[in-house]
């Protein structure tokens, strides 16, 4: 039992802004004020205490990053800890997994999600996931290249949809729909892409449009707790904005009173104007506004940070276009008849027009959307390190910090963004919401990003004090959220004054929604298909007991 | 047991039948290692019997009492197993180093220069219409790779070998050569060679290439150019032909560079034929512990990885570690005899079911359950598909994780961490 | 009596790897204790299918049987010879580049006939 007594809470999910109030945790939960003799108590007296924070999408797990980190030893040479107590810990912007629920804990964070496996190697995600200590985790298996999605979506099949996509979860343990590139991976093993949501896939005679929008129509039916989470077409690439406004728009057709209907990811990457690398531009802007017009559609930044970056994704075609356009080593590989993966190491160079670009477009998100919309996120590993939250939150809060940083980047930036003419200040509660009460709501976890009675006892204490700070002062904005006073996970204290004194083991959520469906109206595709795959459909996932600490929610 | 999974090759096949003494669906290899067969009967401390635990704590007592333990094999069992092997390496400032380092390290340095464009096995079965086997024998090495992968197999968009090109190239005449369409036989150490003059002309430098390279005719070369760019979607396999020979890594990075040129005309993926059945785990499991594949040194308390000093071939040459834990291998046979010299001078610990050659050098011998018959867990097959092994029948041998969790236990109770 | 040089090819087959985990065997002896020829140079040092030859490289030497390739010229060509992988093979194989893997295909080496005996793999590993 744990009392955290006179800090000044931010928990915008209860309407509490800055309130002086003490805070119990009892048997890993938030509790009423309970008997206070005898129990732990931490004096958070003028400090900040909020939520453990919440990564929405971080590749954190499997054959991605492990082929990265194997790809690339230099990264391995950053040692951030020795072993000892706990675990050796290495890597510069790709951890080992020790060193990821580490470097969580150390920012304040106790929870991330990982949010793209092929289910064909889910056993390896989860693998991964149960080597990476102390934060909660889930996963989120692939279906927009899915050949039995690419069918039933030709077909408008939703019922067959339903039974596949609750069949795939309870397989594979995942958590919710991840669609990259609907069709283009498909595409990509012809060698070719999809330019639009209304290209044909080959072979399938269906469109991007109609995998997401059934795809969406399944996910809502099935009551999942998280929406279609999705990597749009056309990643990267000049002009791709439009694409982005168009898939933005399928959410129209769709409601859901507990939730978006759909999050879009890393929208950075899929928000500019232009029509080639010449004249790129930012759509932040067009986007922002959509995004703030509609209720029904969340997104995450996706921020690049200048410095070290992997990509790695899904998006095997454009992993193809990177390796050509940075003349960077290039790892693929496509995945049996489900989707692929393209891993391509960059750095993004404040001096390089481009770069510098990409690095307003995600901080102009993150400042003109709404934060109820918005999640920090890197895309770790893509745009950079999740070790960089705190560098984003105060970029997002401190105008005087962005003045610093923008005089960085390249001049070309001023003229393709209006990053330089924003002014508007996120204040602690925006960035409170921003990486926590959002990135639960859009992952439907009531449990986390709050500190209401029966709330996981994720709570974190930063030197900060909410009533009396500086938007200007921002070194004192970053060195806080760098290094939390304390860092306490399901009760318990793992990290003290930015050093990690405790080693726990977080669950895996998995979501059930095999209730109002039944395999029965797929068990004949389903034979059918997997003569095509090289395992047996009986080895085909994982099972619980294989796992470490896996929680079963049940959707509806 | 209906679809039970062998637990000998890279192909992991997951299609056994097992009854409880002989299984259907295997290749002859498989047939062996699911047929009885001599084992070590009890663990064995200098050649007297003792109980588990004692033999553990004696193991526990050598590893920490050496100044820098070698930690090597892992390649024949379970990622749970081999977890924690690379912890124990950690906690001992040893140096974990498995099968790979002798087998397809240099893809890794490979992979490490230019990148790997791979696929998974399904990719060969439903798409390719043009398969190549490059310095590779599955006939041999991996049985049932043709009929259930790549030559034989019937897929989703290549319906039967009638519809797959399969060109073979090796030095020798392989038992796969007499699968191909076609053969191309090189001349021992010029794979870097020929690839280059691949590259040639498929880049339109035709002329820049000579009459005959690496014994090939520049008339075969631009045959076999022409049915490699008219794939629609290519699958190349490789094996220690590459990584054995003249060239090692380099060989491979070439063959990666004609991977990424070809997928410039047309589709191409790259595969590796790994050999044991979880040599892929054992550095996957190493990767996502401490960062690197294999080669990593502890003694600075944090992981290293240098493949000219840390590989258990170089630290056993080098006299670079006092005491040897080994864990289902046998280095006493496949490795060259100046490292097996150093290894039957310091004090050598083996896990494994079978006696072997590393048996006749070992002073702690320790029994363990056979994975895959036995012992449960997951492994990872040749393209990096995780797959969960099943114990068929009853035993009382204790497994490889059972035995290295307690030795863990005693190293950390020893090391009074 | 002559001597050939040849280059030296180490590897899996599927009778070694049938053996694999019975070493201390017989059969295993048998799958990996001999050395397959072109018949054309088998007849250079005057060696038969089963006669004993010496294998020596610049890392050791080993006595093992001479095996006839299989078929024609084409499954072994001439001036070259294999060794199935395993301790026989590796007294002859070395070499280190940096890479960290040994060499073990393609290493230069003599051939000739020999009537000294095939050691045992005891005698190999932990001598007499």
């Amino acid at each position: 039992m744990l009392h955290i007594k006179n800090g000044i809470v931010i928990d915008p999910k209860n309407g509490i802004i800055g309130e002086k109030m003490d805070i119990f945790i009892k048997d890993g939960k938030i509790v009423e004020e309970v008997e206070v003799n005898g129990c732990k108590t931490i004096d958070a007296n003028g400090k900040l205490v909020v939520a453990g924070g919440i990564d929405l999408h971080a590749h954190i797990a499997g054959g991605k990053i492990n082929t990265g980190r194997a790809m690339r030893p230099e990264e391995m040479r950053h040692v951030r800890q020795k072993t000892g107590k706990f675990r050796a810990a290495v890597g510069r912007t790709l951890l080992t997994s020790p060193a990821i629920g580490y470097e969580y804990a150390k920012m304040g964070y106790t929870t991330a999600i990982e949010p793209a496996t092929p289910s064909i190697y889910v056993i390896h995600t989860h693998e991964e996931l149960d080597s990476i200590p102390i934060i909660d985790k889930a996963t989120l298996p692939l279906f927009g290249n899915w050949h039995p999605v690419l069918r039933y979506s030709a077909d408008k099949d939703i019922e067959k949809l339903k039974s596949f996509v609750a069949w795939v979860l309870e397989r594979t343990k995942g958590y919710g729909v991840k669609l990259v590139n609907p069709g283009g991976v498909e595409a990509w093993m012809y060698g070719g892409n999809v330019k639009s949501i209304d290209d044909t896939v080959p072979g399938f005679g269906v469109t991007p449009r109609e995998i997401i929008t059934s795809l969406i129509a399944a996910v809502e039916e099935l009551k999942l707790p998280h929406s279609v989470h999705i990597h749009c077409n056309n990643l990267g690439m000049p002009g791709n904005y439009e694409t982005t406004m168009e898939t933005i728009k399928l959410a129209k057709g769709f409601e859901n009173e507990r939730r978006q209907v759909l999050h879009v990811t890393h929208v950075q990457f899929n928000a500019y104007t232009g029509s080639s690398w010449r004249d790129i531009g930012s759509g932040a802007e067009h986007i922002a506004k959509l995004i703030n017009s509609m209720d029904n559609v969340t997104i995450d930044m996706g921020q690049p940070i200048f410095g070290y970056a992997t990509t790695m994704t899904a998006d095997c075609p454009w992993q193809f276009e990177l390796h050509k356009i940075a003349k960077a080593k290039w790892c693929n590989r496509d995945i049996e008849l489900e989707t692929g993966a393209g891993i391509v190491p960059y750095v993004y160079r404040p001096k390089n027009p481009v770069n510098s670009v990409q690095w307003a477009v995600g901080l102009e998100l993150g400042l003109l959307v709404d934060s109820e919309k918005i999640a920090v996120s890197t895309d770790y590993p893509n745009g950079g390190p999740f070790t960089s939250y705190p560098y984003i939150v105060t970029l997002l809060m401190s105008r005087k910090f962005r003045e610093e940083e923008m005089k960085k980047a390249h001049p070309y930036m001023e003229k393709a963004t209006s990053l330089s003419s924003i002014d508007k200040e996120k204040s602690l509660e925006e960035v409170i919401t921003m990486t926590r009460v959002t990135p639960a709501k859009v992952l439907g976890m009531e449990n986390k990003g709050h500190l209401g009675v029966g709330a996981d006892g994720d709570v974190v204490i930063y030197d900060i004090d909410p009533l009396n700070y500086s938007s200007n002062d921002w070194q004192t904005i970053l060195k806080a959220f760098e290094n939390p006073l304390y860092t306490i996970k399901s009760g318990e204290i793992v990290v003290k004054d930015g050093e990690l004194v405790g080693e726990t083991w977080g669950r895996t959520f998995w979501v059930d929604a095999r209730a109002d469906t039944t395999t029965e109206i797929i068990e004949a595709d389903l034979e059918e298909y997997f003569n095509y795959y090289t395992v047996k459909c009986c080895n085909y996932g994982v099972k619980e007991a294989w796992l470490r600490n896996p929680v079963r929610i049940t959707a509806g | 047991m209906r679809n039970a999974v062998c637990t000998f090759c890279g192909n992991v096949c997951d299609d056994i039948e097992f009854d409880g003494v002989t299984g259907k669906n295997l290749c002859p290899i498989g047939e062996a290692k699911f047929a009885a067969k001599r084992r070590i009967e009890a663990p064995m401390v200098r050649g007297r019997r003792v109980s588990y635990e004692e033999a553990i704590e004696k193991a526990a007592e050598v590893l920490v009492n050496a100044k820098r333990p070698l930690l090597y094999g892992w390649a024949s069992t379970v990622n749970e197993a081999i977890r924690l092997g690379v912890i124990l390496a950690e906690k001992l400032g040893g140096v974990y180093d498995q099968c790979s380092s002798v087998c397809h390290a240099p893809s890794t340095l490979a992979m490490i220069e230019e990148g790997i464009p791979g696929g998974t096995l399904g990719q060969a079965k439903n798409r390719a219409d043009v398969v190549v086997f490059w310095g590779c024998n599955p006939v041999e090495a991996h049985p049932r790779h043709p009929s259930r992968y790549s030559v034989m197999t019937k897929g989703f968009l290549t319906k039967g070998r009638q519809h797959r090109h399969v060109i073979v190239v090796d030095v020798r005449k392989t038992a796969t050569a007499y699968l191909a369409t076609e053969f191309y036989q090189i001349k021992p150490g010029y794979d870097y060679a020929v690839f280059t003059a691949l590259r040639s002309i498929i880049n339109g430098h035709e002329k820049a290439v000579p009459e005959e390279v690496g014994g090939i005719s520049k008339k075969k070369l631009k045959e076999l150019a022409d049915i490699l760019i008219n794939g629609k979607y290519g699958v190349i396999f490789y094996g220690l032909g590459l990584t054995h020979s003249r060239g090692q890594d380099r060989n491979v990075e070439n063959i990666v560079k004609l991977v990424q040129t070809l997928n410039r005309h047309t589709r191409y993926i790259l595969q590796p034929m790994r050999g044991h059945f979880n040599v892929v785990g054992a550095g996957e499991v190493a990767a996502w512990e401490a960062g690197y594949e294999y080669a990593i040194d502890f003694s600075r308390g944090y992981s290293r990885f240098l493949p000219s000093e840390f590989t258990a071939v170089e630290v056993l040459v080098r006299r670079d570690c006092d005491a040897a834990l080994i864990v289902a291998s046998d280095p006493a046979a496949h490795f060259p005899k100046e490292a097996v010299k150093r290894l039957a001078e310091i004090p050598v610990i083996q896990i494994d079911p079978h006696p072997n050659v590393t048996t006749l050098l070992a002073d702690i011998v320790i029994p363990s359950a056979l994975v895959g018959i036995e012992a449960e867990g997951t492994v990872y097959r040749m393209d990096g598909i995780p797959l969960r092994v099943k114990k068929l029948k009853d035993t009382g041998y204790w497994s490889d994780y059972e035995i290295l969790k307690l030795m863990l236990d005693k190293v950390i109770q020893l090391k009074g961490e | 009596m002559a001597k050939l040089d040849v280059i030296i090819i180490t590897g899996r087959t599927t009778d070694q790897g049938m053996a694999i985990d019975e070493k201390l065997s017989e059969e295993y002896m048998k799958s990996v204790a001999f050395c397959e020829m072109n018949e054309e140079d088998m007849k250079i040092i005057g060696v038969k299918d089963g006669d004993r030859i010496k294998v020596k490289t610049e890392f050791g030497e080993v006595v093992l049987f001479a095996k006839k390739s299989a078929v024609e010229d084409l499954e072994i060509p001439r001036g070259v010879v294999f060794i199935p992988m395993g301790p026989y093979a590796n007294q002859v194989v070395g070499g280190r580049n940096g890479s960290g893997t040994p060499r073990f295909k393609g290493i230069k080496g003599v051939v000739e006939a020999t009537q000294e005996e095939v050691r045992t793999i005891r005698e190999l590993v932990v001598g007499k």
